[in-house]
């Protein structure tokens, strides 16, 4: 979209006054404090995270160059692969969930009904509040004896569960609090695309009176999908990195149950100060992100293709 | 109104109901783990309405000498991050979209995707180097690895929506760059940076990962201080829970208040720090 806009003014600016032209390209200076910054704390950072993950590097012993054996050395820590599969597993049911109820929230607010605006404050409010604080109230609802859940199961008849200090069911009870907090995203990221929608479609459908869920399933749901692509990728992303809410609540426990990589990093990090391991643990972490996003990527345009080979 | 649209009605009331009400019963259980005494905090079925009110929780809590200090220490982090990023991240965002490098966004999509714990790892062993442990300047540098892709990537998408017309024509009128920003750019702008300030306050004043390895007794944050609360007070919910909702009053009430600022930043960059 901006290519084009961009490209107008520029031209009519030469036109109309040749004479600046021989300026130097002079917007760079508003740029260069900031990539001072960026160079400093994002490019740095990367480039020298990429040179400690070649390096045996301990808080308080020398550092020796070791190539590639921190790499190798993950393929075969069963406490990263464990990691990995807890994180694949959260990052599964923090992107679905949310998606599922956020998608249908945003048809409800799509609706006009009183106090609309203020109900949407109040619905984002989960993701705008600061995680632990919010952690530690979840905490305290997840006790088994205590706990307000329990209590609330206890009304439909559902026998006590042990949430988040068992490890059966400590990663749903964590999705349970992910969940909780992100939908409002979802929310407003396809409430974004209802609003974009031209009203044709469901005035032709209501003509030919088709159901609330045929509408939704054939004409909104389409229409949306690309919003729904984007809530989606955005979710993968915060939910592989979530850190605070885990942490939190159950510090990757009980046991390991719920450690996911990012958990795992801090460990090997800030706990046992193997800074070498834990740059390699980043770099790969770093690439599983890309490579899921990718994998998302693809199974998006194979999408498209399906739709246009089918002639929809 | 017919049958079938008084049908519809009470339809749509109810699932409104249902989706906010996870939302309004969490924070209504969060006053009133605040406001409970432990007898009644303790109890079991669960009480929701007090008999008596433990304000007593709120005044331990901010009497605390050190709940002070780490507020204080808060507002410095995020007050500082918050006006650097500002000071480098506006101009940015209007040089990016005047010369169209949207390649450039790259970098901050890089941002966007890194875990928070990567920029620790070799930042944290800069700041030991340079002996700036131990002061709240290690924490103000890595929240700009928040606030900064926030300001720049909102200021990059308002600056491309502001008319070039004005500007222009100052330009023709033998206004420098710098003034065209400064007096025909930037007023326009006033809504995007106030976007860009309320979330880089919010993303900042909560980010917790930073904090935890850099913050020592004195420099530590509010959601810091809360966690470390957890380890000591494991029973007193009370004065626990009261420490959190002070801890996120702040941002709640911006919330509430900045609801339209909020939902135009999220939705047009959909930008989240750490």
């Amino acid at each position: 979209m901006s290519a084009l806009t961009q490209s107008t003014p520029a031209a009519a600016r030469s036109d109309a006054a040749p004479e600046k032209e021989l300026r130097p390209p002079s917007y760079w200076p508003f740029v260069v404090p900031a990539l001072v910054v960026v160079l400093a704390i994002i490019i740095f950072p990367w480039v020298f995270t990429i040179w400690m993950s070649l390096n045996e590097w301990k808080v308080g012993s020398p550092t020796t160059f070791v190539g590639f054996s921190n790499y190798l050395r993950l393929t075969s820590d069963p406490r990263f692969l464990e990691a990995v599969g807890h994180t694949l597993v959260y990052t599964v049911l923090s992107v679905v969930l949310p998606l599922i109820l956020g998608t249908l929230s945003a048809v409800v607010f799509h609706q006009n009904f009183a106090g609309r605006g203020f109900l949407r404050g109040v619905f984002i409010m989960p993701m705008m509040a600061t995680p632990v604080a919010i952690a530690l109230v979840w905490t305290m609802m997840f006790h088994p004896q205590l706990g307000v859940l329990n209590y609330l199961l206890s009304l439909v008849g559902i026998p006590a569960q042990l949430w988040v200090f068992h490890p059966a069911t400590v990663i749903p009870s964590l999705v349970l609090v992910e969940t909780w907090q992100w939908t409002p995203l979802v929310m407003l990221i396809v409430l974004g695309g209802l609003a974009a929608i031209p009203t044709e479609p469901y005035e032709s459908a209501q003509i030919d009176g088709a159901s609330f869920w045929q509408v939704f399933r054939f004409i909104t749901l389409p229409l949306i999908m690309p919003f729904l692509f984007i809530a989606g990728m955005i979710r993968m992303i915060d939910a592989v990195k979530s850190f605070d809410i885990i942490f939190a609540i159950t510090q990757g426990g009980p046991g390991s149950a719920s450690e996911t990589i990012n958990i795992y990093l801090y460990s090997v990090a800030f706990t046992y100060y193997d800074l070498g391991y834990g740059s390699a643990i980043a770099v790969v972490f770093f690439l599983l992100i890309v490579l899921l996003a990718a994998v998302m990527l693809y199974a998006r345009q194979r999408m498209l293709w399906t739709e246009i080979a089918s002639g929809a | 109104m017919t049958p079938r649209q008084i049908i519809g009605k009470i339809g749509l009331w109810l699932s409104v109901f249902v989706i906010v009400s996870p939302a309004i019963l969490f924070f209504l259980w969060m006053i009133s783990l605040s406001l409970k005494f432990e007898v009644d905090n303790a109890a079991y079925p669960p009480v929701f309405f007090p008999d008596r009110i433990a304000w007593k929780n709120y005044a331990d809590v901010l009497a605390s000498n050190r709940f002070l200090t780490y507020f204080v220490n808060s507002l410095i982090v995020t007050g500082s991050s918050t006006l650097l990023a500002l000071i480098v991240g506006v101009p940015a965002g209007y040089g990016i979209a005047r010369m169209a490098a949207h390649k450039s966004a790259i970098v901050i999509l890089i941002a966007r995707i890194t875990p928070g714990l990567s920029y620790l790892i070799p930042l944290f062993l800069l700041f030991q180097w340079l002996g700036l442990l131990g002061t709240l300047v290690p924490q103000i540098i890595i929240h700009l690895v928040v606030t900064v892709p926030i300001v720049i990537w909102i200021m990059i998408g308002y600056f491309e929506t502001t008319p070039m017309e004005l500007e222009e024509a100052a330009l023709i009128d033998g206004a420098g760059r710098w003034q065209v920003f400064r007096h025909v750019a930037l007023p326009i702008a006033k809504p995007g940076v106030a976007v860009a300030f309320i979330l880089a306050v919010i993303f900042s004043w909560n980010n917790f990962v930073f904090g935890i390895v850099l913050a020592g007794r004195e420099t530590r944050t509010l959601p810091v201080a809360v966690y470390n609360m957890i380890s000591f007070d494991q029973l007193s919910w009370g004065p626990l829970a009261a420490a959190a909702l002070i801890v996120t009053l702040p941002v709640l009430l911006l919330t509430v208040f900045a609801q339209r600022q909020i939902v135009a930043g999220l939705t047009a960059g959909a930008v989240k720090g750490g």
